[in-house]
């Protein structure tokens, strides 16, 4: 960890050496790593530590943008020549007016000692006791367990000063047997909640019970979702068009619907960065504190999250602190999305199935219509066949294209529990039940 | 740099290591992208740093830092050793790494016109000029264009006693534009999607492709694609141009050729492969006329290089010949490793281990894996198709985690009636199993159509890493595909 004080300084190195009439500085501290297992091995095992800067200057209306992580005070102050000097050959962005003004920032605990100091040989006992549970019952396993402490710093020379500091511990395993896989991950603040030989023990269960699946003809089923199918659907909800920026191109399926009614009354949807049960994260990559945001409230479309840019081309509109780092052409997008739990648990919404189709996870989902936010993918590590309440075989693995919104209209049941799943990228988490979803399009098979 | 390397090796084997090397990385990128007429991006980015791989007690560790000082660099050395420690402590075997590499040597791209040489504003210039073209056309809501610049300068030294030092360039540029009306929005991209195209080589590259030259019908058809019908559903057969093509290669012969994939090494993440060894050359991957090679000498293909990140030269290998699998893409461990199943297999890697920068270590990536030309002219490919569908540029794309089943969207499509484009139909998708649309392959254009398409976005690994990755292709024709999903 290099701490807030070293931060700070690199951040008023920066700014005291800008010339231009704005600049804001993004600094980016780093101590990660991870330890990767497959076929019951370690074969990867990698740690990093890295500082990065980025500057932003703004000369009238002109925008230049420069990074680097050589964090000298000369290759800092080189680097602020270096963004002016971009910023200069710019063209005139009529759509700028200013960078934010600084805010209250409410600063939360996302810190663990215990994640922080997590050791190489720690991180490979937790690991071992996956592999001892895949060796028994003759399986692979493979995953990867990870901790690490980010920092952020956000400075800019109209008195915006943020600095967040967060750690994080995820484990997650497939475990294979030959012709079968199942799945299971957590993720936590502090690693000391992370249980891998419970997640081991899920992985296999999985495994065991989807041996020999077998096929089933694609059409239209009714599924049950566990919490990571929801939670990348609703992640892209977020990047598909909750965002003011696609909203604004009308490449949004919000466009010219708010207060209109988009999905199920069951389906509430919002943007929280300090609610402890994601990832917390005070503040934007612009230094703007989060607001909670409501995005669809029992089915009626509420609203987008804004960052400076988006919120300044509409009158009276304000940034919700959802901004990324510059340069950003994709505008805003939601981060921390949570989806208001149900009553249900699991065993109910399979006894309620008379036939249906058990899914565990997603693979590989792209959109195929944005504005429609139909998405194609497959299913894997665990897909079932329910009849008549319960589970009765496994299957081989299916194709899905489907509108999340349509899904999302269709939601009979909604899990009482809320999992965390942390997506691909940074910070960003999104907290979602199990569901259940009738009349869910499968439009293809595959082998296995 | 020599007494920099020698220090992290002798640190590692002064640990206990039997096994290092030590990568050293800069990278210098440009960006700039104009959207509607304004310059969005414009940023000069620079990243350094080091990365020590280490093998000790027969497992792996690695560990990285962007302090390039005496005191980092045999903190880090020997934090690569205590990780490489407590990884043996979880592992039944040793690594075997094969026979030694050791190569002193050097390379550059070949570059004609230095990227970073030519001012920023005849870059936007091209770029403003490209984007007044396409927004000229009535109808058009969204113009993006872009150009990126690449320098990666890289030093790899191990304890065999390798010591390569080279510099890769790469320049590329694309512009895609969008038109929406009533719940519908379409877009075209040139020369392919994904933002822009790429390749190693300089800014010859950029005066190539003619951005403004080609920006005006891109917004055309964009238009025009809102009021063309839906892409039909059924079975038939297709003609893809060679930027959707390279996108089917890459996901359906790229990524299930990667051997550390198809040992499982993926498994948790980017999945595992349909090509299990018991099919090295013995499977038929497709029909006669299917041959894919993958290279590292390609001139200006994105995956061209002198040496791969563990000290490999690059090479060409045969993947596919004749319709048969005959290779894959190898690290120096995969290839020990298949070597005992297959002791004929070649003894040494070819060459395609890489890493997204000094914090990364290197895992399997695709070079340059093309498909090689074959005999007809496009306009003769589709004369000779009676009936079936021209599909061109990658808008969706998905496939499962064996590489089997796939589902492709594109940007456009044409009907073929009795060997003659037909009306223009839009959201067109196709889907298949990959060895038998592979196998329905029955015609793949000359050499005048073929080009070494840059995929700048294939993502892999934990944490992950991005490769830019080359695929040569030139049109080719499939029979009895399933088109045309969306209702």
């Amino acid at each position: 960890m290099i701490g807030k004080a070293r931060l700070k300084a690199i951040a008023d190195t920066i700014l005291s050496a800008a010339n231009a009439d704005q600049t804001e500085v993004l600094v980016n501290g780093q101590d990660l790593a991870l330890t990767r297992f497959a076929a019951n091995s370690i074969h990867q095992n990698v740690s990093e530590t890295d500082v990065s800067v980025r500057v932003r200057s703004i000369v009238g209306k002109k925008i230049g943008v420069a990074s680097s992580n050589d964090v000298s005070e000369q290759a800092l102050k080189g680097l602020v020549r270096k963004a002016e000097t971009v910023a200069s050959f710019q063209q005139q962005n009529p759509e700028f007016r200013s960078l934010p003004e600084p805010l209250p920032v409410r600063g939360v605990d996302a810190y663990s000692e215990s994640t922080a100091g997590y050791s190489a040989e720690a991180r490979a006992k937790g690991v071992r006791t996956i592999l001892e549970q895949s060796r028994s019952h003759d399986m692979q396993a493979s995953g990867a367990f990870s901790t690490g402490t980010e920092e952020t710093m956000i400075a800019n020379s109209l008195g915006v000063s943020a600095y967040h500091c967060g750690t994080m511990a995820t484990v997650m395993t497939v475990i294979m047997g030959s012709n079968s896989a199942g799945y299971a991950a957590d993720a936590a603040q502090d690693v000391s909640r992370l249980d891998p030989s419970d997640i081991a023990r899920i992985a296999v269960d999985k495994a065991i019970r989807s041996k020999n699946p077998t096929p089933i003809d694609p059409g239209s089923y009714t599924v049950i979702l566990e919490s990571d199918a929801v939670a990348t659907m609703m992640f892209y909800l977020g990047y598909l068009g909750l965002g003011a920026q696609s909203m604004q191109e009308n490449r949004s399926f919000m466009s010219g619907r708010i207060g209109q009614k988009i999905t199920g009354n069951n389906i509430t949807i919002w943007d929280d960065g300090f609610d402890p049960r994601g990832i917390m994260f005070p503040f934007d990559y612009e230094g703007v504190p989060k607001q909670k945001v409501m995005l669809i409230e029992e089915g009626i479309a509420r609203g987008v999250v804004y960052d400076t840019a988006s919120a300044q081309r509409e009158v009276g509109q304000v940034s919700t602190g959802h901004g990324l780092p510059a340069p950003n052409t994709m505008g805003p997008i939601p981060t921390s999305l949570f989806m208001k739990p149900g009553v249900a648990t699991q065993e109910e919404m399979i006894a309620s199935t008379k036939k249906g189709i058990w899914v565990t996870r997603f693979h590989y989902v792209n959109p195929v219509h944005p504005v429609k936010a139909i998405l194609t993918g497959m299913t894997r590590d665990g897909t079932f066949l329910i009849e008549d309440g319960k589970i009765t075989r496994p299957l081989k693995n299916l194709r899905f294209t489907q509108s999340i919104l349509e899904a999302f209209s269709h939601a009979e049941m909604l899990g009482r529990d809320l999992k965390m799943i942390k997506m691909g990228f940074g910070g960003f988490a999104t907290c979602a039940p199990a569901a259940k979803i009738n009349g869910f399009t499968f439009t293809g098979t595959t082998e296995f | 740099m020599r007494e920099t390397t020698e220090r992290a090796l002798d640190v590692c084997r002064s640990h206990g290591a039997t096994y290092a090397d030590i990568r050293i990385v800069r990278r210098e990128n440009q960006n700039i992208t104009v959207k509607n007429g304004i310059v969005q991006t414009l940023s000069l980015d620079d990243d350094f740093g080091f990365g020590v791989r280490v093998i000790a007690d027969g497992a792996w560790g690695f560990a990285s830092s962007n302090q390039l000082t005496g005191a980092e660099i045999d903190r880090v050395a020997a934090q690569a050793v205590t990780i490489a420690r407590a990884s043996a402590t979880a592992n039944d075997s040793k690594v075997e790494l094969g026979p030694p590499e050791v190569h002193v040597d050097s390379y550059k791209t070949p570059v004609h016109i230095d990227p970073f040489d030519v001012s920023l504003e005849d870059k936007i210039d091209v770029l403003i000029a490209a984007d007044k073209e396409a927004r000229a056309v009535k109808g058009l809501a969204l113009a993006q264009g872009s150009m990126g610049f690449l320098r990666e300068t890289k030093t790899f030294a191990s304890s065999e006693g390798s010591y390569i030092e080279q510099t890769l360039v790469e320049s590329g540029l694309g512009i895609t534009v969008r038109a929406v009306a009533d719940g519908e929005m379409q877009q075209r991209s040139y020369p392919n999607s994904f933002g822009r195209h790429q390749g190693t080589g300089g800014y010859e590259i950029i005066q190539k492709w003619d951005l403004p030259g080609n920006a005006r019908r891109a917004a055309e058809e964009a238009v025009a694609l809102l009021s063309a019908p839906q892409c039909p559903s059924k079975t038939t057969t297709l003609i893809l141009d060679g930027p959707q093509l390279a996108l089917q290669v890459h996901e359906s012969c790229g990524h299930p050729i990667e051997l550390d994939r198809v040992y499982g090494t993926e498994a948790a993440f980017a999945g595992t492969s349909f090509l299990t060894p018991d099919k090295y050359g013995t499977f038929r991957y497709g029909s006669d006329v299917v041959n894919l090679v993958a290279d590292a000498v390609t001139p200006t293909g994105l995956g061209t290089y002198g040496y791969d990140d563990e000290g490999v030269p690059g090479q060409t290998t045969d993947i596919v010949k004749n319709g048969m699998f005959v290779g894959y893409l190898t690290s120096r461990e995969t290839a020990s490793q298949l070597r005992k199943t297959h002791p004929n297999a070649p003894a040494r890697s070819n060459g395609t281990m890489r890493a997204d920068g000094w914090n990364r270590v290197p895992i399997v990536r695709m070079n340059n894996v093309s498909l090689m030309p074959g005999e007809p002219s496009l306009d003769e490919l589709i004369a000779d198709t009676d009936d079936g569908i021209y599909m061109l540029t990658n808008k969706s794309w998905s496939i499962d985690d064996k590489r089997l089943n796939f589902q492709f969207g594109t940007e456009m499509a044409y009907e073929i009636k009795n060997g003659k484009l037909g009306q223009m139909v839009k959201n067109a998708t196709y889907t298949g199993i990959t060895p038998k649309f592979w196998g329905g392959c029955d015609a793949v254009c000359n050499t005048d159509h073929w080009n070494v398409w840059g995929t700048t976005n294939c993502g892999k690994g934990q944490p992950g890493q991005t490769a830019h990755t080359g695929h040569g292709t030139a049109p080719a024709r499939f029979r009895n595909v399933q088109v045309g999903l969306l209702g």
